[in-house]
């Protein structure tokens, strides 16, 4: 029973790293409809860049963060300006190549800086971990950061797009970016705004991934990245309350199924019950179900 | 016989009661008219005779057969072919292939047979060939056939689409909207295009149209629909003076 | 007008056949003088194999007009089945043509099962769910293939998804797949040649198929769903069919791929989401529905690296932005417009109008 409580606790863990990257997935996915296969590279990005200046220039682990996501938020701002806004317009199958190229971009910059040896990451976590029913369940400082972190960035989240003046423009394109571009939104600022907030999203998840699972080579964000995506599909693509749960869930079901099935298996399980979900419900969990008029 | 029989049909959206308590009666050979105001559910009956929506209450027999409830390919296979409002054509195939496409029920070999060319491949492609031909050039496109179909201008994929639906061998045509986006010249070409077809493939017609001059040129009988239900039904110009259907399209 | 556009389908093709053979006849030649480094001979029987699943997937992707990204977990089924076929009947069947024969049958067969049965729950679905669903199972066949073990002794076959001591067999017996270390000793049947066979009856199945009744279908259902469905046109019949076909053929090019190494292990690397995307690439570049496009895409974005080994470390950099930049250069709106004002065809164009004029 304890091993169980404390296999969820891993798991919700894990499951909010997928929830802030999914986050931004959907994000993207919901304003730009586009699948950015970049996405889990800017988490390595984001990682390297703490690695760097905590490691590297001995900075203090809270500045290390703050710098890594100011530089993913500029990447990504970067990115779309260059290899994505070019493509607006063009056919989906475009753009996700172009995407896939990006991903290779980013992974082949790390291996040149910092070479395909696995670094060991320093968590920037220094709270003391939770011991709980007489030591039997121990919840480490990392997990406890990581859980309110997801919790904080989904609340923030949801009272920036409900109740800001831009938050509510990205909802507005991402219904229909024609009629928001007639309403006067500026839709390319709205998409740069997007794939800012997502990058920067992607960065604290890097940090928080890189803290619980230490190991860092230029791949790291490859997985993590198409199991977000498998998350953001999971709760409904474009829907931000569907990439929270989805994400939480994936976390724990990979979780569990190490635990108690076989852990070579864990990710085939994950891919096994996405796979159920969209044969009951096409759309995922929360997504919309649209019909085609004739 | 009646080769179209509906009666009581009936569909409802959630809450909503797009179409009530609908019939019609047409007859072999007949160019039969459904008009009504934008959002009178004409395009819906349409969906229902072609099994794009199941409906919710009553039949629909064809030829005497009850085609209700079936999936769309099977009311093909019955003998009823339709045309789209917003045109639906295969736009990166050849003109010629379009019209193929129509003939796929009826013009077949395996696909073991189109891979290894065995000779029924050549021969039946030939048949194809010829009567896809002869159906193109009944809309005056012999010289479009390997232009791709989304090149073509719209008034000439209007004329595609009537030319794919023949091509199933039907025993009804529905045509939904056709003179939409026209000039009237070629309205007027539609016109003599549609009797045409008619009186050549002695077809029977449905047709919805906004256009007034071409129902009242072409049509024989008319249903008039309104908020989804039957406000009159007769003769074109006993249908077309009635007051009730003039206040439904202007107003009070 | 009618027999001259046949004319021009069928001469394009025989140009794609053409196109292969000529390739081989001079790679032939260049090894026969002794031109070819060993490391592009090595390159040969990989590069038919990528070949074949760049043009099975074109028909998934480009005809059918469905986003795959699970072409590598058929490829895996064809190799993993069809080498462990050739392992097990090694001794047996010594005719080692006959035996790569039946090898890949099986391999063909095994993938054709796999397409098939995905395809019945993955075509209900759409668009980009369709893509990470067909992604799912490709990761499924890896990861599931990775845990199996399988072996044979006097007593019959024995198998255990945890180790080979799980299988309990008799001091005789021999492990035939042996979980993530996979198949070894696979006899090694592959050739450039019969690669170049398996390309050319590939294009065969694939050209004749799109040009038929049965590509029409399929092309029309890829246009427009709702009006196939009314022109009678089985819908899930035909997705169905293309799906099974493509699937059967990267069955193939496994086939080729396992009998080309002595040791067959499922890795993300070979045959994990990346490669899948790997072939989605050379099926983009080449031009979506375009066969000949994905040959030539597929041979030049693999030897693009190679030819830039002199750049070393910066290599695959290069490649990603060779990638960025054919994709923005081919498809933005931009690039389209500056491609149609400075293109060739235009520019000849241009001539032929003046010439014309005078």
């Amino acid at each position: 029973m304890m091993g169980f409580i404390s296999y969820l606790v891993n798991g919700i863990s894990l499951g909010s790293v997928y929830a802030i990257i999914a986050l931004g997935y959907t994000m993207v996915y919901g304003i730009a409809k586009m699948l950015n296969f970049a996405h889990g590279d800017v988490i390595m990005i984001g990682g390297f860049v703490v690695f760097t200046a905590v490691s590297g220039m001995g900075l203090p682990p809270v500045i290390g963060v703050l710098i890594s996501v100011v530089v993913c938020t500029i990447l990504g701002m970067v990115i779309e300006r260059i290899a994505y806004k070019p493509l607006r317009g063009a056919s989906k199958l475009a753009v996700l190549i172009t995407a896939i190229g990006v991903s290779y971009f980013l992974q082949n910059v790390a291996l040149l800086i910092y070479g395909s040896n696995t670094k060991s990451f320093t968590s920037v976590v220094s709270i003391e971990p939770l011991s709980l029913a007489d030591g039997a369940i121990i919840i480490s400082g990392e997990t406890i950061v990581t859980i309110l972190a997801c919790i904080v960035i989904m609340i923030a989240l949801t009272s920036f797009i409900k109740y800001s003046k831009s938050g509510r423009a990205m909802l507005a394109v991402s219904e229909d970016s024609g009629a928001a571009q007639l309403m006067g939104v500026n839709v390319n600022a709205t998409i740069a705004l997007t794939f800012a907030i997502g990058s920067a999203l992607a960065a604290i998840a890097g940090v928080l991934l890189c803290s619980s699972y230490p190991a860092l080579t230029p791949y790291t964000g490859a997985m993590p990245g198409i199991k977000a995506f498998v998350a953001a599909v999971f709760g409904g693509i474009g829907s931000i309350p569907g990439a929270f749960i989805g994400g939480i869930l994936l976390g724990v079901i990979e979780i569990l199924g190490k635990a108690y099935i076989s852990s070579q298996l864990a990710d085939a399980i994950v891919f096994a019950v996405l796979i159920i979900v969209l044969l009951v419900k096409p759309t995922g969990l929360l997504g919309k179900q649209i019909q085609e008029k004739v | 016989m009646a080769l179209l029989e509906v009666k009581e049909l009936g569909i409802s959206f959630g809450g909503l009661r797009a179409v009530d308590d609908f019939h019609m009666t047409i007859e072999p050979g007949e160019l039969y008219g459904l008009i009504g105001p934008n959002g009178a559910g004409k395009t819906t009956v349409f969906n229902l005779l072609t099994g794009v929506y199941k409906p919710t209450d009553g039949y629909i027999l064809l030829d005497g057969e009850n085609i209700t409830g079936k999936r769309t390919i099977e009311i093909n296979q019955h003998g009823i072919a339709r045309t789209f409002q917003n045109i639906r054509l295969f736009s990166e195939l050849s003109v010629l292939d379009n019209v193929k496409a129509g003939l796929h029920n009826h013009y077949t070999y395996s696909t073991l047979t189109g891979i290894l060319r065995l000779p029924k491949y050549y021969k039946v492609e030939k048949e194809m060939n010829e009567r896809a031909m002869e159906l193109l050039k009944v809309f005056d496109l012999e010289e479009e056939a390997s232009y791709k179909a989304s090149n073509l201008p719209y008034g000439k994929q209007r004329k595609l689409e009537i030319a794919r639906a023949l091509a199933t061998n039907p025993k009804l045509l529905l045509l939904d909207e056709p003179a939409a986006g026209m000039n009237p010249n070629e309205t007027q070409e539609l016109m003599n295009t549609i009797r045409f077809v008619r009186d050549e493939f002695h077809m029977t017609i449905l047709l919805i149209e906004h256009d007034m001059r071409l129902v009242s040129g072409i049509c024989e009988r008319l249903t008039v629909l309104n908020f989804g239900q039957i406000l009159t039904e007769g003769e074109t110009s006993e249908v077309l003076n009635d007051p009730k259907v003039i206040t439904a399209y202007l107003g009070e | 007008m009618k027999v001259k556009a046949l004319n021009k389908n069928t001469k394009n093709n025989l140009i794609t056949y053409g196109m292969v053979i000529l390739a081989y006849v001079v790679m032939e030649i260049l090894m026969k003088a002794g031109m070819v480094s060993s490391l592009l001979q090595g390159l040969l029987v990989p590069l038919c194999t990528y070949v074949i699943l760049a043009v099975s997937l074109n028909l998934v992707v480009g005809i059918s007009g469905e986003l795959s990204l699970g072409h590598a977990g058929f490829m895996c089924v064809g190799a993993f089945a069809s080498a462990f076929f050739s392992n097990y009947t090694k001794e047996a069947l010594t005719v080692s043509g006959l035996r790569f024969f039946l090898a890949i049958l099986i391999g063909a067969a095994a993938a054709a099962l796999f397409g098939f049965l995905i395809g019945i729950p993955v075509l209900r679905l759409r668009g980009d769910y369709l893509a990470i669903v067909t992604l799912a199972f490709g990761e499924i066949i890896k990861n599931v293939i990775n845990v199996i073990f399988l072996g044979h002794d006097s007593k019959g076959f024995h198998i255990s998804f945890k180790d080979a001591f799980s299988m309990n067999m008799e001091p005789d017996g021999e492990v035939l797949i042996n979980g993530p270390q996979g198949i070894t000793g696979t006899p090694h049947d592959s050739s450039f040649l019969i690669g170049i066979i398996l390309i050319l009856i590939t294009l065969f199945i694939v050209i004749n198929m799109v040009n038929s009744r049965t590509g029409r279908a399929i092309m029309a259902i890829r246009d427009n769903r709702i009006a196939a469905e009314s022109v009678g046109i089985h819908i899930t019949k035909y997705k169905l069919l293309a799906f099974t076909v493509s699937a059967s053929l990267a069955g193939v090019a496994g086939v080729l791929y396992a009998h080309n190494l002595s040791t067959l292990a499922a890795q993300p690397k070979n045959f994990g989401y990346n490669m899948s995307i790997m072939i989605l690439v050379f099926v983009v570049l080449g031009g979506i529905g375009n066969i000949r496009g994905s040959i030539i895409a597929a041979v030049v974005l693999t030897l693009l690296p190679e030819l830039l080994r002199g750049l070393n470390d910066y290599r695959m950099l290069m490649y990603a932005i060779v990638l960025i930049a054919t994709m923005i250069f081919t498809s933005s709106p931009g690039g389209q417009a500056f491609r149609e004002r400075y293109s060739l065809k235009a520019l000849l164009g241009q001539k032929k109008q003046k010439k014309e004029a005078e």
